[in-house]
């Protein structure tokens, strides 16, 4: 953009700097709120997913869930039947069980709440560089800080001892750290319904592109899903999500009917000068240049100013509640808010091309 | 280079019927000449400079600019021969608040396309001429109704047009000041060889025009006694 363009717009902006400013703060609060919604939306969904998504699988095959069930990390049950077979399924690289249930574990006066992960010895499934053995037991960071935990330690799970054989990854599954165990130790916790055989909650598959994964539900009785989509089956995550995506939508929504209400009123402010600009020569293009330019120097400054508190109040708070700074909770949501902003803005500036040029003129009828 | 109406008719609506603004009008302003259109409020002579600038289209007759019918142009063509030929000076100075004096004149050049900053050095001049090189970087508030209209008369001249359209511009002004802004305009129009259209009810300062042309009912009439010839 050479430096004349938005003449009138830039000089608007200078003079009547007081009303900019106000509505540029009302920018700069709307896109913290925003940016400081998406932060804490990512912190808790991470806290809620991270052990999931962190899985080296791109999908997850559930027990079929009966008619009008959705499908839950809680209620699935798969078998070793199951798993079998799914490793013969063409196009199927990799299926291995994965058992998930929630636990309690104490060592010495410290107990904490725990998801415990149980994988077959030699899975890829626990985190790289750790040895899984049937009484040994891998802990996430989080876990380890809870306990208080070294590795060697003997820490107490669901009544039986297990040694810890590592600590790795800060994978959290529904807010608690994560414990991997041998799926035989895993099944003492979490019992079958059918004790005759060995079970897990799900099957986590590596697939090539040509695995007919459908075919393979109907014969075996489960439901594939993507990692991703999986994520809605974890209890608690989905409504969390929901209600904090939906209060981010809400103000998308709000910023941008407001940056629209604002520059309704600032155009229909200066009609006049509209009105004699076109009497001059001004075309439609050029004043709707000029004015979307405007309102796309108050957007960028006021989201650029916004997304930047939020990150920095993100980064301190982060000490103590889940908080994610990262593109997506900082950038994306000022990119979005200045999308819409500009959106709104364009609404309302469109009046413009209905001005009458006539009505410069003093008293023209 | 001159400023021709010829035959114009132009109606409104008015409930069912239709009011008459201008019957069947006649002008011709040559270059270098300034035309004073007198006549009672609501006589049709502001419509009949709104004619003349293409702000409204007319029922019947044509508004020659340069010799150029307007008739067949379409809207950004009408846009484009105000910017570029035609000059308007309004009743209210109608600056832009947030611009300065010279900056009022150096929008014209933007909107023509051209750099603000190269015309600069014309914006100067004119603020010369019109006797206020002192006060470019005054912004309107901080000019007197008499200092905001001579700015109103620069800009107009700002993109050099060929035709000066001048809606009442002793209006807000005291005697004194209104008779400093018409000598204005007759020197600038007999410098610059503008055709110019001064649209007024203010009778006092008529005898620095060059031809009077009264509207009375629509109808528009040169009275022989005050008409003076036009210069070449």
């Amino acid at each position: 953009m050479e430096a004349d363009a938005l003449y009138v717009a830039w000089r608007d902006l200078r003079f009547a700097k007081g009303r900019f400013a106000l509505m540029g703060t009302v920018v700069v609060l709307m896109t913290m709120l925003v940016g400081l919604i998406s932060g804490l939306t990512a912190g808790l969904g991470r806290g809620s997913t991270s052990a999931i998504t962190g899985l080296p699988a791109d999908h997850l095959a559930f027990a079929a869930p009966s008619e009008g069930q959705k499908l839950s990390f809680t209620t699935s049950d798969v078998s070793q039947q199951q798993w079998l077979q799914w490793q013969a399924v063409p196009g199927v690289r990799k299926a291995e069980p994965l058992g998930v249930t929630t636990t309690m574990a104490t060592l010495g006066a410290r107990t904490a709440a725990l998801s415990a992960f149980g994988v077959e010895p030699g899975s890829g499934l626990v985190p790289a560089n750790t040895q899984l053995s049937p009484g040994s037991v891998v802990l996430s960071t989080g876990a380890a800080g809870a306990l208080d935990a070294q590795v060697g330690q003997k820490v107490t799970v669901s009544g039986s001892e297990l040694r810890v054989a590592g600590v790795a990854g800060d994978a959290s599954f529904g807010h608690t750290p994560v414990i991997w165990t041998s799926l035989a130790d895993w099944q003492r916790m979490a019992p079958a319904p059918n004790e005759s055989q060995s079970h897990a909650t799900v099957i986590a598959l590596t697939t090539t592109s040509g695995a007919d994964l459908a075919a393979a539900d109907q014969r075996l009785h489960t439901s594939t899903v993507t990692t991703s989509d999986s994520l809605s089956a974890i209890g608690s995550y989905t409504s969390e999500n929901g209600s904090l995506q939906l209060m981010r939508g809400f103000l998308f929504v709000i910023s941008a009917l407001v940056i629209g209400a604002f520059f309704t009123v600032w155009t229909i402010q200066r009609s006049g000068d509209l009105a004699v600009l076109k009497a001059l020569g001004a075309t439609n293009g050029y004043l709707m240049r000029d004015a979307i330019g405007q309102a796309a120097v108050l957007l960028t400054a006021g989201t650029a100013i916004g997304a930047a508190i939020a990150a920095g109040l993100g980064a301190v708070a982060s000490a103590a509640v889940p908080f994610v700074v990262d593109a997506s909770t900082v950038v994306l949501p000022a990119v979005v808010m200045i999308v819409l902003g500009v959106l709104g803005a364009v609404l309302a500036i469109r009046r413009i091309t209905s001005i009458d040029p006539l009505t410069a003129l003093g008293s023209a009828r | 280079m001159s400023l021709t109406l010829t035959d114009i008719t132009l109606t409104y609506p008015d409930g069912d019927s239709r009011l008459t603004a201008l019957d069947d009008v006649s002008l011709f302003v040559p270059a270098g000449s300034l035309t004073a259109v007198i006549g009672p409020s609501g006589s049709g002579k502001s419509s009949l400079l709104a004619v003349a600038a293409t702000l409204i289209t007319p029922d019947r007759g044509r508004v020659l600019v340069d010799e150029v019918d307007t008739a067949s142009m379409r809207r950004e063509q009408l846009t484009a021969l105000r910017r570029e030929r035609i000059g308007i000076v309004f009743q209210q100075p109608n600056l832009i608040a947030s611009l300065t004096a010279r900056e009022q004149l150096q929008v014209m050049a933007h909107l023509a396309g051209r750099s603000p900053r190269s015309a600069r050095g014309r914006a100067m001049e004119l603020l010369d001429s019109v006797g206020l090189a002192d006060h470019a970087d005054r912004r309107p508030h901080q000019l007197s109704g008499g200092q905001r209209q001579r700015i109103n008369i620069a800009r107009a001249l700002m993109n050099d047009p060929t035709v000066l359209l001048v809606d009442e511009p002793t209006s807000a002004l005291d005697h004194e000041r209104g008779a400093e802004v018409i000598d204005l305009l007759a020197d600038l129009t007999h410098q610059r060889g503008t055709a110019t259209v001064l649209v007024t009810h203010d009778h006092a300062h008529l005898d620095k025009v060059d031809q009077v042309a009264e509207v009375t009912d629509g109808r528009l009439r040169i009275p022989e006694l005050i008409m003076v010839s036009a210069r070449p």
